[in-house]
Protein backbone atom coordinates (compact mmCIF):
# COMPACT_ATOMS: atom_id res chain seq x y z
CA UNK A 1 0.00 0.00 0.00
CA UNK A 2 1.26 3.50 -0.59
CA UNK A 3 1.92 5.33 2.38
CA UNK A 4 1.04 9.06 3.20
CA UNK A 5 2.65 11.10 5.27
CA UNK A 6 -0.68 12.71 7.00
CA UNK A 7 -1.22 8.99 7.93
CA UNK A 8 2.04 7.58 8.69
CA UNK A 9 4.00 10.82 9.71
CA UNK A 10 7.66 10.37 9.08
CA UNK A 11 7.56 6.69 8.11
CA UNK A 12 6.43 7.83 4.67
CA UNK A 13 10.16 8.50 3.91
CA UNK A 14 11.60 5.32 5.00
CA UNK A 15 12.82 3.05 2.84
CA UNK A 16 11.36 -0.10 4.47
CA UNK A 17 7.78 1.59 6.29
CA UNK A 18 7.29 -0.17 9.21
CA UNK A 19 3.81 -0.59 8.64
CA UNK A 20 2.61 -3.07 6.85
CA UNK A 21 -0.40 -3.35 5.73
CA UNK A 22 -2.71 -5.35 8.38
CA UNK A 23 -6.04 -4.04 9.27
CA UNK A 24 -6.59 -0.92 10.69
CA UNK A 25 -8.90 -0.46 13.55
CA UNK A 26 -10.25 2.22 14.81
CA UNK A 27 -10.08 2.45 18.72
CA UNK A 28 -11.30 4.66 21.45
CA UNK A 29 -8.43 5.80 22.99
CA UNK A 30 -9.09 9.41 25.11
CA UNK A 31 -11.67 9.84 27.02
CA UNK A 32 -13.51 12.97 26.78
CA UNK A 33 -12.47 14.77 29.96
CA UNK A 34 -8.92 13.96 29.10
CA UNK A 35 -9.44 15.53 25.78
CA UNK A 36 -10.76 18.68 26.99
CA UNK A 37 -8.64 19.13 29.88
CA UNK A 38 -5.36 18.67 27.74
CA UNK A 39 -6.95 21.56 25.76
CA UNK A 40 -7.54 23.36 28.90
CA UNK A 41 -4.27 23.02 30.19
CA UNK A 42 -2.72 23.80 26.81
CA UNK A 43 -3.97 26.54 26.90
CA UNK A 44 -3.51 27.87 30.34
CA UNK A 45 0.17 27.13 29.47
CA UNK A 46 0.60 29.31 26.39
CA UNK A 47 -0.81 32.16 28.42
CA UNK A 48 0.99 31.39 31.33
CA UNK A 49 4.58 31.29 29.54
CA UNK A 50 3.60 34.87 27.42
CA UNK A 51 2.46 36.87 30.51
CA UNK A 52 5.24 34.93 32.78
CA UNK A 53 7.88 36.24 30.02
CA UNK A 54 6.04 39.68 30.38
CA UNK A 55 6.90 39.45 34.33
CA UNK A 56 10.40 38.14 33.82
CA UNK A 57 11.07 41.70 31.83
CA UNK A 58 10.69 43.65 35.00
CA UNK A 59 13.52 42.55 36.65
CA UNK A 60 15.17 40.08 33.54
CA UNK A 61 18.38 38.70 36.08
CA UNK A 62 17.92 35.55 37.72
CA UNK A 63 20.13 34.21 40.98
CA UNK A 64 20.48 31.84 43.70
CA UNK A 65 19.75 31.75 47.36
CA UNK A 66 17.02 34.33 49.05
CA UNK A 67 18.60 37.20 47.99
CA UNK A 68 19.14 39.15 44.93
CA UNK A 69 22.67 39.32 44.56
CA UNK A 70 22.68 42.44 41.94
CA UNK A 71 26.29 41.88 40.90
CA UNK A 72 26.32 38.22 40.50
CA UNK A 73 23.63 37.15 38.79
CA UNK A 74 23.72 33.06 37.46
CA UNK A 75 21.47 34.14 34.26
CA UNK A 76 21.46 37.87 33.23
CA UNK A 77 19.47 39.42 29.78
CA UNK A 78 20.37 43.07 28.64
CA UNK A 79 21.73 45.52 26.18
CA UNK A 80 24.62 47.42 26.49
CA UNK A 81 26.90 49.98 24.29
CA UNK A 82 29.84 47.90 22.75
CA UNK A 83 33.43 49.35 22.08
CA UNK A 84 32.12 51.39 18.90
CA UNK A 85 29.33 53.15 20.76
CA UNK A 86 26.73 50.85 19.30
CA UNK A 87 23.57 49.55 21.54
CA UNK A 88 23.45 45.54 21.36
CA UNK A 89 21.56 42.92 23.00
CA UNK A 90 22.87 40.41 25.44
CA UNK A 91 22.53 37.25 27.60
CA UNK A 92 24.93 36.16 30.07
CA UNK A 93 25.00 32.95 31.45
CA UNK A 94 27.70 32.95 34.37
CA UNK A 95 30.96 34.13 32.76
CA UNK A 96 29.83 33.57 29.56
CA UNK A 97 28.26 36.06 26.91
CA UNK A 98 26.41 35.58 23.54
CA UNK A 99 25.36 38.63 21.51
CA UNK A 100 21.65 38.45 20.85
CA UNK A 101 20.84 41.36 19.51
CA UNK A 102 17.59 41.17 17.45
CA UNK A 103 15.47 38.52 19.71
CA UNK A 104 16.89 38.99 23.63
CA UNK A 105 18.00 42.36 25.14
CA UNK A 106 17.48 44.73 22.46
CA UNK A 107 14.74 43.83 19.54
CA UNK A 108 12.53 45.85 16.76
CA UNK A 109 9.57 46.97 19.11
CA UNK A 110 5.80 46.37 18.03
CA UNK A 111 6.27 50.51 16.37
CA UNK A 112 9.62 49.28 14.48
CA UNK A 113 12.07 51.21 16.78
CA UNK A 114 14.60 49.56 18.60
CA UNK A 115 13.61 48.67 22.12
CA UNK A 116 15.79 47.90 25.01
CA UNK A 117 13.81 44.61 26.69
CA UNK A 118 14.61 41.08 27.74
CA UNK A 119 12.26 39.47 25.73
CA UNK A 120 11.01 40.83 22.44
CA UNK A 121 7.13 42.17 22.03
CA UNK A 122 6.11 39.13 19.91
CA UNK A 123 6.54 36.69 22.69
CA UNK A 124 4.73 39.07 25.23
CA UNK A 125 1.37 39.51 26.69
CA UNK A 126 0.48 42.40 26.57
CA UNK A 127 2.83 43.24 23.74
CA UNK A 128 3.86 46.39 25.35
CA UNK A 129 5.32 46.56 28.73
CA UNK A 130 3.07 45.67 31.67
CA UNK A 131 3.93 44.38 35.12
CA UNK A 132 0.40 44.69 36.23
CA UNK A 133 -1.36 43.56 33.61
CA UNK A 134 0.79 40.39 32.92
CA UNK A 135 0.53 39.44 36.71
CA UNK A 136 -3.30 39.60 36.12
CA UNK A 137 -3.59 37.17 32.95
CA UNK A 138 -0.87 34.91 34.69
CA UNK A 139 -2.45 34.67 38.22
CA UNK A 140 -5.94 33.94 36.39
CA UNK A 141 -4.38 31.46 34.04
CA UNK A 142 -2.52 29.94 36.96
CA UNK A 143 -6.12 29.00 38.52
CA UNK A 144 -7.09 27.70 34.97
CA UNK A 145 -3.96 25.52 34.98
CA UNK A 146 -4.99 24.78 38.84
CA UNK A 147 -8.58 23.78 37.59
CA UNK A 148 -7.79 21.81 34.54
CA UNK A 149 -4.99 19.79 36.13
CA UNK A 150 -7.43 18.95 38.60
CA UNK A 151 -9.69 17.11 36.55
CA UNK A 152 -7.51 16.06 34.24
CA UNK A 153 -5.91 13.88 37.07
CA UNK A 154 -9.19 12.63 38.36
CA UNK A 155 -10.15 11.76 35.01
CA UNK A 156 -6.73 9.72 34.24
CA UNK A 157 -7.11 7.59 37.56
CA UNK A 158 -10.64 7.42 36.64
CA UNK A 159 -11.19 3.04 35.37
CA UNK A 160 -6.85 3.33 35.64
CA UNK A 161 -6.55 4.66 32.81
CA UNK A 162 -2.91 6.00 34.30
CA UNK A 163 -2.03 2.57 35.60
CA UNK A 164 -3.36 0.78 32.29
CA UNK A 165 -2.20 3.49 29.61
CA UNK A 166 0.85 5.07 31.57
CA UNK A 167 2.64 3.33 33.62
CA UNK A 168 5.31 1.65 32.20
CA UNK A 169 4.76 -2.49 32.08
CA UNK A 170 7.62 -4.90 32.59
CA UNK A 171 8.15 -5.35 28.89
CA UNK A 172 8.40 -1.60 28.60
CA UNK A 173 11.25 -1.76 31.02
CA UNK A 174 13.18 -4.74 29.46
CA UNK A 175 12.46 -2.71 26.17
CA UNK A 176 13.86 0.52 27.11
CA UNK A 177 17.22 -0.02 24.79
CA UNK A 178 15.44 -0.64 21.51
CA UNK A 179 12.90 1.85 21.78
CA UNK A 180 15.91 4.52 22.46
CA UNK A 181 17.30 3.05 19.56
CA UNK A 182 13.84 3.13 17.36
CA UNK A 183 14.17 7.02 18.59
CA UNK A 184 17.46 7.57 17.41
CA UNK A 185 16.72 6.11 14.20
CA UNK A 186 14.08 8.22 13.93
CA UNK A 187 11.67 5.20 13.38
CA UNK A 188 8.87 6.17 14.98
CA UNK A 189 5.60 4.16 15.87
CA UNK A 190 2.33 5.23 14.13
CA UNK A 191 -1.07 3.32 15.24
CA UNK A 192 0.79 2.04 18.02
CA UNK A 193 -1.92 -0.19 20.34
CA UNK A 194 -0.05 1.82 23.11
CA UNK A 195 1.80 4.71 24.16
CA UNK A 196 5.56 3.32 24.10
CA UNK A 197 7.84 3.41 26.52
CA UNK A 198 9.49 6.54 25.94
CA UNK A 199 6.31 8.00 25.49
CA UNK A 200 5.19 6.83 29.12
CA UNK A 201 7.99 8.47 30.99
CA UNK A 202 8.14 11.79 29.52
CA UNK A 203 4.08 12.12 30.29
CA UNK A 204 4.62 10.51 33.50
CA UNK A 205 7.74 13.14 34.76
CA UNK A 206 6.04 16.13 33.20
CA UNK A 207 3.10 15.19 34.98
CA UNK A 208 4.92 14.38 37.99
CA UNK A 209 7.69 16.11 38.08
CA UNK A 210 7.65 18.86 35.97
CA UNK A 211 4.34 20.43 36.22
CA UNK A 212 4.76 19.90 40.36
CA UNK A 213 7.95 21.82 40.50
CA UNK A 214 6.72 24.75 37.98
CA UNK A 215 3.46 24.98 40.29
CA UNK A 216 5.68 24.75 43.63
CA UNK A 217 8.32 27.21 42.50
CA UNK A 218 5.42 29.59 41.09
CA UNK A 219 3.61 29.11 44.56
CA UNK A 220 7.22 29.88 46.46
CA UNK A 221 7.12 33.71 45.17
CA UNK A 222 4.40 34.81 46.86
CA UNK A 223 5.47 36.23 50.07
CA UNK A 224 2.04 35.26 51.65
CA UNK A 225 2.07 32.11 51.07
CA UNK A 226 5.87 32.16 52.18
CA UNK A 227 4.34 32.46 55.41
CA UNK A 228 1.85 29.99 55.40
CA UNK A 229 4.28 26.83 54.07
CA UNK A 230 7.86 28.00 55.46
CA UNK A 231 9.10 24.61 54.33
CA UNK A 232 8.67 25.53 50.20
CA UNK A 233 11.48 27.75 50.15
CA UNK A 234 13.55 25.90 52.37
CA UNK A 235 13.40 23.22 49.56
CA UNK A 236 13.62 25.62 47.04
CA UNK A 237 16.73 27.13 48.33
CA UNK A 238 15.21 30.40 48.92
CA UNK A 239 13.14 32.50 46.68
CA UNK A 240 15.52 33.83 44.34
CA UNK A 241 16.22 29.74 43.83
CA UNK A 242 12.78 29.22 43.75
CA UNK A 243 12.40 32.08 40.79
CA UNK A 244 15.12 30.66 39.13
CA UNK A 245 13.97 27.18 39.17
CA UNK A 246 10.49 28.35 38.16
CA UNK A 247 11.79 30.18 34.64
CA UNK A 248 13.96 26.99 34.18
CA UNK A 249 10.96 24.48 34.74
CA UNK A 250 9.50 26.94 32.22
CA UNK A 251 11.80 26.57 29.93
CA UNK A 252 11.93 22.50 30.30
CA UNK A 253 8.02 22.37 29.48
CA UNK A 254 8.50 24.40 26.43
CA UNK A 255 10.77 22.05 25.22
CA UNK A 256 9.01 19.31 26.16
CA UNK A 257 5.66 20.55 24.16
CA UNK A 258 8.28 21.05 21.20
CA UNK A 259 9.66 17.58 21.32
CA UNK A 260 5.64 16.69 22.13
CA UNK A 261 4.48 18.54 18.91
CA UNK A 262 7.36 17.03 16.59
CA UNK A 263 6.30 13.60 17.81
CA UNK A 264 2.69 14.21 16.56
CA UNK A 265 3.92 15.12 12.81
CA UNK A 266 6.22 12.31 13.42
CA UNK A 267 3.87 9.84 14.40
CA UNK A 268 0.89 10.66 11.53
CA UNK A 269 -0.33 14.25 12.44
CA UNK A 270 -3.99 13.58 11.34
CA UNK A 271 -4.63 10.27 13.34
CA UNK A 272 -2.78 11.64 16.20
CA UNK A 273 -4.92 14.98 16.17
CA UNK A 274 -7.81 13.34 15.63
CA UNK A 275 -7.55 10.93 18.81
CA UNK A 276 -7.29 14.20 21.05
CA UNK A 277 -10.20 15.55 19.70
CA UNK A 278 -12.71 13.27 18.99
CA UNK A 279 -10.91 10.49 21.38
CA UNK A 280 -10.77 8.29 18.28
CA UNK A 281 -7.72 6.81 17.15
CA UNK A 282 -7.04 3.89 13.97
CA UNK A 283 -4.59 1.71 15.50
CA UNK A 284 -2.20 -0.32 13.02
CA UNK A 285 -0.72 -3.01 14.86
CA UNK A 286 -1.93 -6.85 14.90
CA UNK A 287 -3.91 -7.63 17.78
CA UNK A 288 -1.29 -8.80 20.92
CA UNK A 289 -0.40 -12.25 20.99
CA UNK A 290 -0.29 -13.82 24.56
CA UNK A 291 3.40 -14.38 24.78
CA UNK A 292 4.31 -12.54 27.93
CA UNK A 293 2.24 -13.04 31.08
CA UNK A 294 1.07 -9.73 32.87
CA UNK A 295 1.90 -7.66 29.84
CA UNK A 296 -1.79 -8.15 28.64
CA UNK A 297 -4.42 -5.02 28.44
CA UNK B 1 4.58 37.97 10.36
CA UNK B 2 1.01 39.47 9.11
CA UNK B 3 -0.62 37.22 11.25
CA UNK B 4 1.55 37.36 14.14
CA UNK B 5 0.78 41.12 14.50
CA UNK B 6 -2.74 40.44 13.97
CA UNK B 7 -2.48 38.11 16.66
CA UNK B 8 -0.59 40.51 18.89
CA UNK B 9 -3.18 43.55 18.43
CA UNK B 10 -6.10 41.54 19.18
CA UNK B 11 -4.18 40.08 22.70
CA UNK B 12 -4.05 43.74 23.44
CA UNK B 13 -7.26 44.79 22.42
CA UNK B 14 -8.38 42.22 25.29
CA UNK B 15 -5.68 43.43 27.63
CA UNK B 16 -7.53 47.08 27.42
CA UNK B 17 -11.18 45.49 27.35
CA UNK B 18 -12.48 46.77 30.74
CA UNK B 19 -14.41 43.45 30.54
CA UNK B 20 -11.80 41.11 30.10
CA UNK B 21 -9.68 42.25 32.88
CA UNK B 22 -13.10 42.40 35.59
CA UNK B 23 -12.93 38.53 34.77
CA UNK B 24 -8.94 38.22 35.41
CA UNK B 25 -9.30 40.55 38.72
CA UNK B 26 -11.70 37.39 39.99
CA UNK B 27 -8.31 35.23 40.14
CA UNK B 28 -6.81 38.16 42.94
CA UNK B 29 -10.12 37.47 45.33
CA UNK B 30 -9.40 33.95 45.05
CA UNK B 31 -5.27 34.66 45.92
CA UNK B 32 -6.22 37.01 48.76
CA UNK B 33 -8.72 34.26 50.64
CA UNK B 34 -6.52 31.31 49.96
CA UNK B 35 -3.20 33.17 51.20
CA UNK B 36 -5.22 34.88 54.31
CA UNK B 37 -7.05 31.36 54.62
CA UNK B 38 -3.55 29.44 55.21
CA UNK B 39 -1.75 32.19 56.47
CA UNK B 40 -3.79 33.73 59.11
CA UNK B 41 -1.72 34.67 61.58
CA UNK B 42 1.32 32.83 60.33
CA UNK B 43 4.81 35.27 60.35
CA UNK B 44 7.25 36.15 57.54
CA UNK B 45 10.27 34.14 57.96
CA UNK B 46 13.38 36.08 59.44
CA UNK B 47 16.76 35.53 59.10
CA UNK B 48 20.11 35.60 60.71
CA UNK B 49 22.13 38.51 60.60
CA UNK B 50 24.74 37.21 58.32
CA UNK B 51 21.83 36.84 55.87
CA UNK B 52 21.81 40.77 55.79
CA UNK B 53 22.13 42.17 51.92
CA UNK B 54 25.33 44.21 51.66
CA UNK B 55 23.09 46.43 49.00
CA UNK B 56 19.62 46.67 49.58
CA UNK B 57 17.89 48.23 46.75
CA UNK B 58 15.95 51.46 47.01
CA UNK B 59 13.01 51.42 44.67
CA UNK B 60 9.89 54.00 43.94
CA UNK B 61 10.86 57.20 45.13
CA UNK B 62 14.11 57.25 46.81
CA UNK B 63 14.52 61.39 47.61
CA UNK B 64 11.20 63.25 47.00
CA UNK B 65 11.61 66.87 46.31
CA UNK B 66 8.47 68.39 47.96
CA UNK B 67 9.52 71.56 49.53
CA UNK B 68 7.53 70.38 53.46
CA UNK B 69 10.21 67.04 53.42
CA UNK B 70 13.13 69.04 52.17
CA UNK B 71 12.80 71.23 55.29
CA UNK B 72 11.95 68.44 57.43
CA UNK B 73 15.01 66.67 56.26
CA UNK B 74 17.18 69.71 56.90
CA UNK B 75 16.08 69.58 60.57
CA UNK B 76 16.80 66.18 60.77
CA UNK B 77 13.05 65.26 61.03
CA UNK B 78 12.89 67.05 64.58
CA UNK B 79 9.45 68.99 63.26
CA UNK B 80 8.33 65.95 62.20
CA UNK B 81 4.90 64.46 63.71
CA UNK B 82 2.79 61.58 62.47
CA UNK B 83 -0.40 61.91 62.23
CA UNK B 84 -2.90 58.98 63.04
CA UNK B 85 -6.40 60.34 62.58
CA UNK B 86 -9.75 59.37 60.51
CA UNK B 87 -12.33 57.02 61.86
CA UNK B 88 -10.56 57.22 65.50
CA UNK B 89 -11.87 57.87 69.30
CA UNK B 90 -8.46 60.27 70.03
CA UNK B 91 -6.67 62.02 67.01
CA UNK B 92 -2.58 61.68 67.84
CA UNK B 93 0.08 63.47 66.80
CA UNK B 94 3.61 61.57 67.46
CA UNK B 95 7.04 62.91 67.51
CA UNK B 96 10.10 60.60 66.57
CA UNK B 97 10.73 60.61 69.74
CA UNK B 98 7.43 59.47 70.77
CA UNK B 99 7.03 56.49 68.25
CA UNK B 100 10.63 55.29 69.69
CA UNK B 101 9.46 55.36 72.63
CA UNK B 102 5.94 53.19 71.81
CA UNK B 103 5.92 49.64 72.06
CA UNK B 104 8.58 48.30 69.57
CA UNK B 105 9.74 45.33 67.04
CA UNK B 106 12.96 44.57 65.08
CA UNK B 107 12.89 41.97 62.49
CA UNK B 108 14.75 40.80 59.76
CA UNK B 109 12.91 39.73 57.01
CA UNK B 110 13.43 39.49 53.34
CA UNK B 111 12.09 42.19 50.87
CA UNK B 112 10.21 41.38 47.78
CA UNK B 113 9.81 43.63 44.94
CA UNK B 114 7.04 42.95 42.38
CA UNK B 115 9.72 43.21 39.82
CA UNK B 116 10.99 40.10 41.17
CA UNK B 117 14.14 41.03 42.92
CA UNK B 118 14.65 40.27 46.48
CA UNK B 119 16.83 41.62 49.52
CA UNK B 120 17.19 40.84 53.19
CA UNK B 121 17.17 43.99 55.67
CA UNK B 122 17.35 44.46 59.42
CA UNK B 123 13.99 46.38 60.72
CA UNK B 124 12.96 48.40 63.87
CA UNK B 125 9.65 50.51 64.20
CA UNK B 126 6.88 50.88 66.25
CA UNK B 127 3.93 48.28 66.22
CA UNK B 128 1.40 49.42 64.16
CA UNK B 129 -1.50 47.37 65.92
CA UNK B 130 -0.79 49.48 69.24
CA UNK B 131 -0.76 52.86 67.86
CA UNK B 132 -3.78 52.21 66.85
CA UNK B 133 -5.09 50.95 69.96
CA UNK B 134 -4.33 54.10 71.39
CA UNK B 135 -5.71 56.20 69.02
CA UNK B 136 -8.99 53.77 69.27
CA UNK B 137 -10.44 52.58 66.21
CA UNK B 138 -14.12 53.72 65.35
CA UNK B 139 -16.05 50.40 64.94
CA UNK B 140 -16.68 51.15 61.37
CA UNK B 141 -12.81 51.23 60.96
CA UNK B 142 -12.11 48.91 57.97
CA UNK B 143 -8.44 49.89 56.24
CA UNK B 144 -5.34 51.71 57.47
CA UNK B 145 -4.84 54.29 54.95
CA UNK B 146 -1.40 55.67 54.76
CA UNK B 147 -0.28 58.91 53.26
CA UNK B 148 3.22 59.73 51.73
CA UNK B 149 5.80 62.70 51.05
CA UNK B 150 6.63 61.50 47.97
CA UNK B 151 4.99 62.26 44.49
CA UNK B 152 6.13 59.60 41.93
CA UNK B 153 3.98 60.66 38.72
CA UNK B 154 4.56 64.13 37.03
CA UNK B 155 1.34 65.59 38.69
CA UNK B 156 1.36 68.04 41.19
CA UNK B 157 -1.91 68.46 42.31
CA UNK B 158 -1.62 65.41 44.50
CA UNK B 159 -3.13 63.27 42.29
CA UNK B 160 0.13 61.63 42.21
CA UNK B 161 1.04 61.73 45.63
CA UNK B 162 2.28 57.98 47.05
CA UNK B 163 -0.64 56.42 49.38
CA UNK B 164 -1.46 52.78 50.65
CA UNK B 165 -4.49 51.13 52.16
CA UNK B 166 -4.25 47.86 53.80
CA UNK B 167 -6.71 45.75 55.96
CA UNK B 168 -6.92 45.38 59.66
CA UNK B 169 -5.54 41.66 60.00
CA UNK B 170 -2.60 43.17 58.06
CA UNK B 171 -2.08 46.10 60.56
CA UNK B 172 -2.85 43.96 63.34
CA UNK B 173 -0.06 41.47 62.45
CA UNK B 174 2.63 41.06 64.69
CA UNK B 175 4.98 41.95 62.06
CA UNK B 176 3.36 44.65 60.48
CA UNK B 177 6.00 47.69 62.42
CA UNK B 178 6.52 51.70 61.11
CA UNK B 179 10.20 51.14 60.75
CA UNK B 180 12.47 54.24 61.67
CA UNK B 181 15.50 51.95 61.82
CA UNK B 182 17.25 49.80 58.90
CA UNK B 183 20.14 47.93 59.56
CA UNK B 184 21.01 49.61 62.73
CA UNK B 185 21.11 53.12 61.27
CA UNK B 186 18.16 55.78 61.29
CA UNK B 187 16.05 55.11 58.27
CA UNK B 188 17.83 56.76 55.62
CA UNK B 189 15.92 58.70 53.59
CA UNK B 190 16.33 56.43 50.20
CA UNK B 191 14.39 53.84 52.31
CA UNK B 192 11.46 56.07 53.43
CA UNK B 193 12.97 58.41 56.03
CA UNK B 194 11.54 58.74 58.81
CA UNK B 195 8.91 56.36 58.88
CA UNK B 196 8.27 53.41 56.36
CA UNK B 197 5.59 50.48 56.38
CA UNK B 198 6.69 47.09 57.03
CA UNK B 199 4.26 44.51 55.97
CA UNK B 200 6.11 41.22 55.56
CA UNK B 201 4.13 39.20 53.34
CA UNK B 202 3.50 41.77 50.94
CA UNK B 203 5.40 42.93 47.82
CA UNK B 204 7.07 46.11 48.21
CA UNK B 205 4.77 48.18 46.81
CA UNK B 206 2.67 48.26 49.70
CA UNK B 207 5.23 49.44 51.93
CA UNK B 208 4.68 52.93 51.94
CA UNK B 209 7.43 55.04 52.58
CA UNK B 210 7.83 58.67 53.70
CA UNK B 211 4.91 58.56 55.74
CA UNK B 212 3.65 61.59 57.23
CA UNK B 213 -0.55 60.75 57.95
CA UNK B 214 -2.31 57.40 58.72
CA UNK B 215 -6.30 57.52 58.52
CA UNK B 216 -8.88 54.96 59.55
CA UNK B 217 -10.99 54.67 56.75
CA UNK B 218 -14.33 52.26 56.19
CA UNK B 219 -14.01 52.48 52.44
CA UNK B 220 -11.03 53.58 49.94
CA UNK B 221 -13.37 54.01 47.16
CA UNK B 222 -12.76 57.87 47.18
CA UNK B 223 -8.84 58.08 47.48
CA UNK B 224 -7.30 58.76 44.28
CA UNK B 225 -8.68 57.02 41.79
CA UNK B 226 -10.21 54.05 44.20
CA UNK B 227 -7.86 51.58 43.96
CA UNK B 228 -6.48 51.77 47.55
CA UNK B 229 -2.70 52.90 46.49
CA UNK B 230 -0.70 54.45 44.00
CA UNK B 231 0.35 51.29 42.48
CA UNK B 232 -3.28 49.71 42.59
CA UNK B 233 -4.40 52.83 40.53
CA UNK B 234 -2.01 51.99 37.98
CA UNK B 235 -2.99 48.27 37.58
CA UNK B 236 -1.35 46.34 40.04
CA UNK B 237 -3.58 44.31 42.39
CA UNK B 238 -4.60 45.48 45.86
CA UNK B 239 -3.85 42.14 47.24
CA UNK B 240 0.20 42.03 46.84
CA UNK B 241 0.49 38.67 48.78
CA UNK B 242 1.59 37.20 45.63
Amino acid sequence: MTLKFWDGGLSCFALKPSINSSPRELVYRIPLLVRMTHWLIAFALLVLLVSGLQIFNAHPSLYWGSASKFDRPFLDIGSAENASGEKRGYLRLGSRQWDTTGVLGLSKGGDGQADARAFPHWILLPSYQSLGDGRRWHFFFAWCLALGLGLYFVANFIRGRLRRDLLPTGRDVRGIGRSVLDHLKFRFSHGARHYNVLQKIAYLSVMFGLVPLVILTGLALSPGFDAAAPWLLILCGGRQSARSLHFLGTFALVLFVFVHVFHVIAAGPINEMRSIITGWFFVREPAEKTTEEGDLK
Amino acid sequence: MAATGACLAACDRLNSSPAVLKVLDSAEGLNRRLTGALARKALAREFPASAISPHFRANGSTDPDKESYRQLVENNFAEYKLEIGGLVERPLQLSLAELRAAPSRTQITRHDCVEGWSCIGKWQGAKLGPLLDRAGLKPNARFIAFYCADTLGENLDGSDDYYETIDLDDAYHEQTILAYEMNDQVLPVAHGAPLRLRLERQLGYKMAKYIMRIEAIEDFAHLAAGKGGYWEDRGYAWFAGI
